[in-house]
């Protein structure tokens, strides 16, 4: 295998094609306290995330729905997996935290949180131009998170 | 002209663009995204640079050589346009930064003074952002109304239900010479004849159409015909409006300023004539001489003969992608150009677009600013490839190769 046919392998790891797959926690939650959209619009892709807060200020429940390539699909069905239960606070320095590592490569910690299982993202770093398609839906949460009225948008 | 024969001359022609001749992450580049900017030959590069290290100085107004010979090279490119598409004059021939400021130029000059509320502007479902925002810009502006006339399932007009929105409130009529997106080759004549028996005028997006199609405005009848520079082997930032000159002669200035004008003073302006009328401030010299370059190396060749060789290529092209396992092509349209946009099972094309890449070759992914054609086949973009002159079965060959590792990555 040629170095670039192995940044390939590395950016569609297993793990990103089964979650672009089968998305996890995918739909509307009708419940939801807070929602966000995020657009893509150089791509095209649209995502809108659910969450539900509880009262004691955890997010009891997080959903997404909308289309998009493999990396952002992927990436919204781990992020919901990974915020589901935290506290508000928590998940959106996760928020921060996976946005910077993402784009910058800085790994320092801000949540407190076991991350490692996003580092299947890690390989869109070598592909600049789909930086944006993994950090789509954190940056919706974000905005769900802080009830910004205007869609979190890549540009 | 025998198959070898043509294989020979296109092999020659590729070698006339320096930037193809390199290796994208360990192959040969193969670039099949022609139809989003065509690469540039030798010759207009080196016009280009002969132009900055010889020649330039500012158009129009200098009494000094290099004045004189910037002027002679931008006005000698502008005889060349009108060569090309065969205008009646140089009056005809306005220079702009590209198809889409001549769009916007007849919304706002031609349209906007005239437009009446309830009055139609009718587009088709195929066009290019550039050939559908401005109308609706105008139509704001003014209470008219943009009226869609629909495509069919092969991505063709429906020419007949066209023709049926044609009516006494309709005003102007706006339609691609060849989609961007799906490759139509559109039915200008046949609107125009309808249109213009009407008096209703006709605007032709022609973006990708001058690149592929020999065109005659005269024979066309269009009252406007827009294109791009880059997409016909030309710099970026230049680009084209023809207009008949009596609509642009009744015409008022879009923008003012310098090299507009005859007479500036505080109580009135005189304008400049046909075509400086429209062209204010200091043009795009450089990249207005590089154009003309470009259209000596396109009528060097003849642009019958790179019809034929690119239909040639691009019917191959359909031909081997519709082998492919789980691929659904679309925009099949009868007659058809250049361009064949497609899926390929349920991969996105933006990751279809990143694996190729890898493999050495360039394609569009995404809508192609062409939003409303993929809505209208319930998709949110395409994978694209597109063919010119450069391109040979070789290039189609590595797609289809490429296509296939995109398929194992993603088994």
């Amino acid at each position: 295998m040629t170095r670039d046919e192995a940044e390939v392998q590395d950016l569609y790891r297993e793990l990103i094609i089964d979650h672009s797959r089968n998305p996890r926690h995918f739909g509307k939650l009708e419940n939801a306290t807070h929602t966000a959209d995020g657009i893509n619009p150089l791509c095209g892709d649209k995502l809108k995330i659910y969450v539900c807060v509880g009262t004691d200020g955890s997010i009891e429940s997080t959903c997404f729905e909308g289309s998009g390539c493999a990396i952002s699909v992927a990436s919204a069905s781990l992020m919901t997996e990974t915020v589901t239960g935290l506290n508000v606070d928590t998940a959106d320095n996760c928020c921060e935290e996976v946005t910077n590592r993402l784009t910058t490569g800085n790994n320092t910690e801000l949540s407190g949180i076991d991350l490692e299982k996003l580092g299947a993202l890690d390989g869109v770093r070598r592909f600049p131009s789909r930086v944006k398609c993994a950090t789509l839906a954190w940056q919706a949460l974000h905005a769900a998170l802080h009830n910004e009225s205007a869609p979190a948008s890549t540009e | 002209m025998s198959a070898v024969a043509e294989v020979a001359t296109a092999a020659d022609w590729r070698s006339d663009f320096p930037v193809l001749a390199q290796s994208v992450h360990g192959r040969p580049l193969a670039y099949l995204d022609s139809a989003a900017s065509a690469q540039q030959p030798a010759s207009v590069i080196d016009a280009l640079a002969r132009y900055q290290r010889e020649d330039h100085a500012n158009v129009h107004r200098g009494v000094y050589t290099l004045s004189h010979r910037a002027t002679e090279a931008y006005e000698g490119a502008r005889d060349k346009i009108v060569d090309f598409i065969n205008a009646n004059s140089r009056n005809e021939i306005v220079l702009t930064s590209g198809t889409t400021e001549s769009i916007n130029l007849i919304a706002q000059s031609f349209c906007r003074p005239r437009l009446q509320p309830g009055d139609k502007i009718i587009v088709t479902h195929l066009e290019h952002h550039a050939n559908i925002v401005p109308w609706q810009l105008v139509c704001e502006q003014t209470g008219a109304e943009l009226v869609v006339a629909p495509i069919n399932d092969l991505g063709e007009i429906e020419l007949d239900a066209m023709l049926d929105l044609i009516d006494e409130k309709t005003f102007l009529i706006g339609m691609a010479h060849v989609s961007n997106a799906l490759g139509t080759i559109c039915p200008v004549r046949e609107v125009v004849e309808h249109a213009r028996a009407r008096g209703i005028p006709v605007v032709v997006d022609g973006a990708q159409g001058v690149p592929h199609l020999d065109i005659d405005v005269q024979e066309l009848g269009c009252d406007f015909y827009a294109f791009s520079g880059h997409k016909m082997f030309g710099p970026t930032g230049t680009g084209v409006l023809y207009g008949r000159e009596a609509l642009l002669e009744a015409m008022p200035p879009w923008q003012g300023g310098g090299d507009m004008i005859l007479e500036v003073t505080f109580d009135k302006t005189i304008y400049n004539e046909l075509p400086y009328k429209f062209e204010a401030g200091t043009p795009n010299i450089a990249g207005v001489i590089g154009l003309g370059a470009a259209i000596d190396y396109l009528q060097a060749i003849g642009m019958p003969r790179i019809a034929a060789y690119e239909q040639e290529i691009h019917d191959y092209m359909v031909g081997e992608l519709k082998k492919i396992e789980g691929i659904r092509l679309i925009g099949e349209a009868r007659d058809k150009a250049s361009v064949q946009s497609f899926l390929l099972g349920d991969i996105h094309s933006h990751d279809l677009g990143t694996i190729l890449d890898h493999q050495g070759v360039a394609i569009r992914t995404g809508h192609h600013c062409a939003m409303p054609a993929m809505q209208r086949f319930g998709i949110s973009g395409t994978s694209r490839a597109s063919v010119a002159l450069y391109n040979n079965r070789d290039d189609i060959d590595r797609l289809v190769i490429a296509l296939g590792k995109a398929r194992e990555v993603f088994a």
